[in-house]
């Protein structure tokens, strides 16, 4: 039943398309309330920035940016809010996710809906399966995690290493991901601890105080951005883990831009891996970061969601021009795939075969500037990085036949 | 090994003070008035704002911050106790409980409605923050404080239950309290006083608490049960009984996450029942 009604109401959507074929309704999900309201609010900054930065190439279509909140990482209200994007909104193409649950829940809602569906946080790996319509300008947990184990192995010449995660779908793929390229560089994971759940922040005392016992070289940690990620390195510093000679270390989720400077001096030497950081040096990401600070303040700073949300809308424009404002999805898929774009994160683009994001991964470290505030040093780069989950066909990423 | 065992206890003890702190004050208004205040932990919440909002806006110093939010949360709480509260001590129970959950749900609203939804970060000052040497091992500074500061509320908490007048009035009017009443204890007030009091430790456990346990809106719901554990655990009105139950669950639960982090909680709700089945009374409590 459901599905006919989604059915009819994309045909309906369709021909609506048709008539005004100079407009395109976009859904926007992400949580605008509640406790990731502040990672909806990089979203939907990131949005704006793309659409006030890029007004000449957006011509002569027009956008119209509609929002739904999707509250919290269940899934179910996520799932609703898209259903409602598409059966009563007829949006013409959706955007948005922060929470891989919520990715994952919608997943059957965008294909009955055959309209394409941009991610633009949501970064467990296996989600680009779930649906044909899914096209992802984030990142996957794999990106950062399988480039971290051989960088931990070769280039901090780690021999053994505990991973810390937490206990959801992003943290379990982060563990896999690293243990995997770190075991056959020559490492040794010697311990896995679930670190709690991802709906509110455990004290982390007893689990970084198990790891410090055992007394690995490099001490590799996922949690969610944010409030997780904060209280993580506030514990490390607290139980002297940096002078026992334990390097924390971690996909650049728990170096998040906009925590960083709360963390203080106990940050300093984190090493991570990402795709992105406020501070890389390039003339896109120098633009974008101005043009941030002066709309939202000297202390605001865009982050990895800000720019995963700017590159998604990105694609949508390109995918919008390319199919002349009629945003057929078939032929939306078709120009994004193998799309290339200069981003404030560097190069990059979107695998033809996995509809998910090819990009450079950055080794940075935490350093204290001249200004007394914290930034991030590049040690280095690696160049066109795909999703190495997809890529080596681990698990739930192993195409289904 | 000495070294290893030591962390596990320091840390879990150190977990336990906060308990305790927090807790006090729910066993001592339980025990005395026989009143179902799941409301408690709304307290410890609005005394971890206040701290943690006088330290970061206003820029007061850790220790009197402290301080106000004991004062502003125990006098908001003679508010709620005079407007609210007194209208339903003669009430049931089932009454009493929907009426304290309501109030929970009323002040989570007003906190996000007011601060907003995330986490509130509280910056200890530098004196507390990083490692203490102990001589045979360097442990993290604050959690050695909590667990000074927690011994000395318990040493000063008995000291007045046991050795003034105010303590002896509270122990009689626990133990039976019409006997009390026809003596001349002015139980209404006698009542008030406490409220007040038990919500204000209830603020210095928030504010001291914040640093393991977050301060965020949603507060009030996450450890209610770790506080009435703790009470069930420890025994109605028993202060010493609340202090043992505290270290005891704050060390178990400690080691269990240290070793077996997979189980999570799991097992300390176990024990309770467990405990409970054979000790309805709790611990250290006394037969009904």
């Amino acid at each position: 039943m459901i599905k006919r009604i989604l059915a009819a109401s994309a045909a309906l959507a369709l021909s609506a398309a048709l008539a005004q074929a100079q407009s395109v309704k976009i859904g926007l999900v992400a949580p605008f309330t509640g406790i990731g309201a502040e990672l909806g609010q990089q979203i939907d900054r990131g949005v704006e920035q793309y659409l006030k930065l890029n007004a000449d190439k957006i011509k002569p279509l027009q956008l119209k940016i509609i929002k739904r909140d999707d509250k919290n990482p269940s899934g179910a209200d996520s799932k609703i809010a898209v259903q409602e994007l598409l059966t009563q909104e007829n949006v013409d193409a959706l955007a948005g996710w922060i929470y891989s649950p919520n990715a994952i829940a919608s997943a059957p809602v965008v294909t009955a809906g055959k309209k394409l569906a941009v991610i633009m946080n949501a970064g467990t790996a296996h989600i680009t399966t779930m649906s044909p319509y899914f096209v992802r300008t984030s990142f996957s947990m794999w990106h950062a995690g399988y480039a971290m184990g051989e960088a931990a192995a070769k280039q901090l010449k780690a021999k053994t290493a505990i991973v810390g995660y937490s206990d959801f779908p992003p943290g379990k793929d982060s563990l896999a991901a690293f243990k995997r390229s770190f075991e056959a560089n020559g490492g040794k994971v010697i311990d896995e601890i679930p670190m709690g759940g991802a709906g509110q922040v455990p004290d982390f005392t007893p689990f970084l105080q198990r790891a410090k016992d055992k007394k690995p070289d490099v001490l590799f940690v996922f949690v969610p951005a944010g409030d997780h990620a904060l209280a993580v390195t506030k514990t490390y510093g607290a139980l002297g883990m940096k002078d026992a000679g334990i390097k924390l270390i971690g996909p650049g989720d728990i170096t998040q831009d906009i925590k960083l400077q709360a963390m203080g001096d106990a940050a300093v030497g984190l090493i991570t891996m990402h795709h992105y950081n406020a501070d890389l040096d390039n003339a896109e990401n120098k633009k974008f970061v101005a043009a941030w600070k002066k709309d939202y303040g000297p202390d605001s700073t865009p982050d990895f969601i800000a720019v995963g949300a700017y590159d998604g809308m990105a694609a949508i424009v390109h995918a919008a021009q390319a199919t002349k404002g009629k945003m057929d999805a078939d032929a939306a898929l078709k120009a994004l795939a193998g799309w290339k774009y200069n981003s404030p994160r560097g190069p990059i683009s979107i695998d033809p075969e996995t509809r998910d994001i090819i990009m450079n991964e950055y080794l940075v470290e935490v350093v204290k500037g001249k200004d007394g505030k914290l930034h991030q040093k590049l040690l280095g780069k690696i160049d066109n990085v795909k999703d190495a989950c997809k890529a080596e066909k681990v698990g739930p990423c192993a195409p289904k036949s | 090994m000495i070294v290893e065992i030591a962390n596990m206890l320091l840390g879990g003890l150190a977990a336990g003070m906060v308990l305790f702190i927090v807790s006090v004050g729910l066993s001592v208004t339980m025990g005395l008035m026989g009143f179902v205040n799941l409301a408690h932990g709304g307290f410890a919440m609005i005394g971890g704002y206040v701290i943690v909002l006088a330290m970061n806006r206003l820029g007061v110093p850790f220790v009197p911050a402290l301080l106000i939010g004991f004062i502003v949360t125990a006098a908001v709480s003679v508010v709620f106790e005079r407007l609210l509260y007194q209208r339903l001590y003669r009430a049931p129970e089932l009454d009493q409980v929907l009426f304290t959950i309501g109030l929970v749900f009323i002040m989570i609203a007003t906190v996000t409605l007011a601060v907003g939804p995330e986490t509130q970060p509280l910056t200890l000052p530098d004196s507390l923050q990083g490692q203490l040497n102990l001589g045979f091992m360097a442990y993290r500074t604050y959690s050695i404080v909590l667990i000074a500061i927690g011994v000395v509320i318990m040493l000063g908490l008995w000291l007045g239950f046991e050795r003034t007048r105010m303590g002896a009035q509270i122990r009689a009017a626990v133990d039976n309290r019409r006997m009390a009443e026809s003596l001349g204890i002015n139980i209404t007030r006698l009542f008030t006083i406490t409220f007040a009091f038990g919500s204000g430790m209830a603020a210095l456990g928030g504010g001291l608490g914040a640093e393991f346990l977050g301060l965020d809106p949603q507060y009030p719901l996450k450890y209610l049960v770790m506080f009435l554990i703790v009470v069930a655990v420890g025994g109605l009105g028993r202060i010493t009984g609340v202090f043992y139950a505290s270290l005891i669950i704050g060390v178990l639960d400690f080691t269990l996450k240290k070793y077996l982090p997979q189980g999570g909680t799991v097992f300390i709700y176990a024990m309770t029942i467990m405990l409970l089945l054979w000790r309805p009374q709790g611990l250290f409590g006394r037969p009904a």
